[in-house]
């Protein structure tokens, strides 16, 4: 899938390739500016752009007044005068405040305009939970924007796909809406290819093949799944891991083969249940494949609370564990 | 009488015809409203002067203009056609967003006229990132004009834009066209002071009032911040008192909310008669050529109407392009 220029790689976790990629569309295009909070003298509160207002000056890595409606607008401007902005809202907690610009302005730029003015934008976001980060440090927000025609949404779990995807998000003449699990920042590690390439938006991946079971899912969540499927292997259970890495728009072939092939689907994600991605895919595969089906389509997601909390035990309420998902993966091969 | 201004009588008359262009296909658009043709439209009258005027500053192939709904004169005055105007009312094919937008949502790459949306203030944070844009290529001597109501200064996006411009010394000029009317809401619930301009000095910007029913003061007020924010002296903000004299849209009644009185009472400062009549005075329009001009004004307008009438609806099929530059799947199958 990936257009690897060099057959080279390198270790490294998901901020580390977060940064990489950074560095180099800064290196590579001068149209290329990065704005938001504190991300120019502090180098980003996760240290991913840690240097780059020595080597890029402030003109092109912005630290904005603490106003997100305006560092998203602003980016809105700068992405349909011909710059390629990147635009980060410090924690996805924080996004709220711009959500009429991206979803009122930026998916709609081109739509309403006929093409006459594009919006090739993409804002960044670190999200997600087990990080002890509370009401406002852990939110998954990915199911408040999936709803929006007009914008597209990716969530990768590994540093490789962290890299290709965010290049494609870069060269893509369209609004896209990156989302970076924190928890997996430093976590998850990988060999990423060197040199440039690009992973398409829109493309699932089978992170681990099995014939008795579908479990979808991203993010942090797909590591853990990936790890209970492991459990179930040395249980002689087989189970197949796909990887959603893009939500909007979303592998529709991906997921259906899969399942085709498994006729059980499970899908896990961090973000609570109701209204969730987990209930699109539902939906997807009872229209289309209802009847290569042998068990019902089952949803372990979070909990329909506001938030998980800040004390230890109503945090580890909230999020879901390798065990509990293993326990899942079990009853559904086993139905 | 006031001393002539700098400007030529050809640039007199040109604002003159503008304001009367304004007025005539605002009224024709309620005429198509009433008479069932079109299903909305919405008004300017009373901002006829600041329009014409800014627009006077305003350097065609140069300058990029972020407007808000309002601003007919404005887009008319920086090159929109009255077709095109008429395009947008009949929401035909050949219109710039090919009939997805409400009349008066006007998009033109080639004038350098932002795509317009209807949610308030929403334009003001792209208008300073496009002079982001222009300052970040030391694309010295091209500036910004965006254009907000009194409403939009209540926004959280007007205070942000007006910051992050003052912060970054952008070429930017933020034009309030201050009509004292929200749609229903009195200026005097919409802020504690009556004076936007003097918000400018919290900001660091320089900030000036005029007279937005006197178009050669608002073109000299918009021309000097222009030449300002071309010339990399900053962001300014400018604020024209002009006034509000039909109802928010056809959709509106406002006399549920004001007194028909009051907006008798303003008549007297209603620009176009009151531009006429000076220009008079100078001596560049005598009353035969007004008559002229307004006959030229209409018979165009006249035209327009019968030309966009007769374009066709967008398909149907249309709903489904440009939603993304490769196409509109959400499932990639």
């Amino acid at each position: 899938m990936a257009v690897v220029s060099s057959t080279n790689s390198t270790v490294m976790n998901n901020v580390e390739a977060v940064r990489a990629t950074l560095y180099e569309a800064m290196k590579n295009d001068e149209r290329t500016v990065i704005l938001g909070e504190d991300v120019g003298a502090r180098g980003n509160v996760f240290l991913i752009t840690k240097d780059f207002i020595g080597e890029f000056g402030e003109r092109r890595v912005i630290d904005t007044p603490i106003a997100e409606a305006s560092i998203v607008g602003i980016a809105v401007g700068m992405a349909m005068e011909g710059l390629r902005p990147i635009a980060e809202i410090q924690f996805a907690d924080f996004i709220y405040p711009s959500f009429n610009q991206i979803v009122g302005e930026a998916a709609k730029i081109r739509y309403r305009s006929n093409g006459e003015y594009t919006c090739p934008l993409v804002i960044r976001t670190p999200y997600g939970g087990g990080v002890r980060g509370a009401l406002s440090h852990s939110v998954s927000i990915e199911a408040l924007f999936y709803h929006v025609p007009g914008l597209k949404i990716v969530a990768p779990a590994f540093p490789d796909d962290v890299k290709g995807l965010l290049n494609a998000a870069i060269d893509d003449p369209d609004p896209v809406l990156f989302l970076e699990h924190k928890k997996t920042y430093r976590l998850i590690k990988g060999e990423v290819p060197d040199g440039h390439y690009t992973i398409p938006l829109g493309k699932a991946n089978i992170r681990k093949a099995g014939t008795q079971l579908t479990v979808v899912s991203y993010g942090l969540y797909l590591h853990w799944a990936l790890e209970a499927a492991e459990r179930l292997a040395q249980e002689g259970l087989s189970v197949e891991v796909l990887d959603l890495r893009s939500i909007r728009p979303m592998d529709k072939t991906a997921i259906l083969n899969s399942v085709e092939k498994t006729r059980k689907l499970l899908i896990v994600h961090e973000d609570n249940k109701f209204g969730g991605i987990g209930a699109e895919i539902s939906a997807m595969v009872a229209e289309e494949a209802l009847f290569s089906l042998d068990a019902p389509i089952r949803r372990l997601c979070g909990p329909d609370v506001p938030s998980m909390g800040y004390a230890l035990p109503l945090e580890e309420e909230f999020m879901s564990s390798p065990a509990e998902m293993a326990d899942a993966m079990r009853a559904m091969v086993k139905f | 009488m006031k001393t002539k201004p700098r400007l030529t009588d050809e640039q007199l008359i040109a604002i003159f015809r503008t304001m009367l262009m304004q007025r005539t296909l605002e009224n024709r658009g309620f005429q198509l409203n009433r008479q069932g043709k079109i299903p909305f439209a919405s008004a300017s009258e009373g901002h006829e002067a600041v329009q014409a005027g800014a627009a006077m500053a305003f350097e065609r192939g140069k300058d990029i203009l972020v407007p808000y709904y309002r601003d007919l004169g404005l887009a008319l005055g920086i090159g929109l056609t009255p077709y095109e105007v008429l395009l947008s009312l009949f929401a035909r094919a050949a219109d710039h967003s090919a009939g997805r937008q409400f009349p008066h949502h006007y998009a033109s790459r080639r004038l350098g006229l932002h795509t317009i949306s209807s949610i308030i203030a929403a334009q003001l944070p792209h208008a300073v990132g496009a002079a982001f844009a222009l300052q970040y290529r030391g694309e010295a001597g091209r500036a910004v004009l965006t254009t907000f109501g009194d409403g939009a200064t209540s926004e959280g996006e007007w205070h942000e834009s007006v910051n992050f411009a003052a912060v970054h010394k952008l070429p930017i000029v933020f034009l309030c066209e201050n009509n004292e009317w929200a749609i229903s809401t009195p200026l005097a619930r919409q802020m504690g002071q009556p004076d936007v301009y003097k918000r400018a000095e919290g900001y660091g910007l320089p900030g000036a009032a005029v007279d937005g029913m006197d178009p050669i003061a608002c073109y000299e007020a918009v021309d000097e911040a222009m030449r300002r924010a071309r010339s990399g002296g900053g962001p300014s903000l400018v604020e024209a008192k002009c006034y509000r004299f039909l109802s928010h849209t056809t959709d509106d009644d406002d006399r549920t909310y004001r007194s028909p009185d009051e907006v008798k009472a303003r008549r007297k400062d209603d620009p176009v008669p009151c531009f006429e009549r000076l220009l008079a005075e100078y001596g560049v329009l005598n009353a035969e050529q007004a008559e002229a001009l307004k006959r030229s004004v209409l018979e165009e307008t006249n035209d327009a109407t019968d030309r966009a009438e007769a374009m066709v609806y967008p398909d149907a099929a249309d709903l489904y392009e440009k939603v993304y530059a490769e196409g509109w799947e959400p499932w990639i199958v």
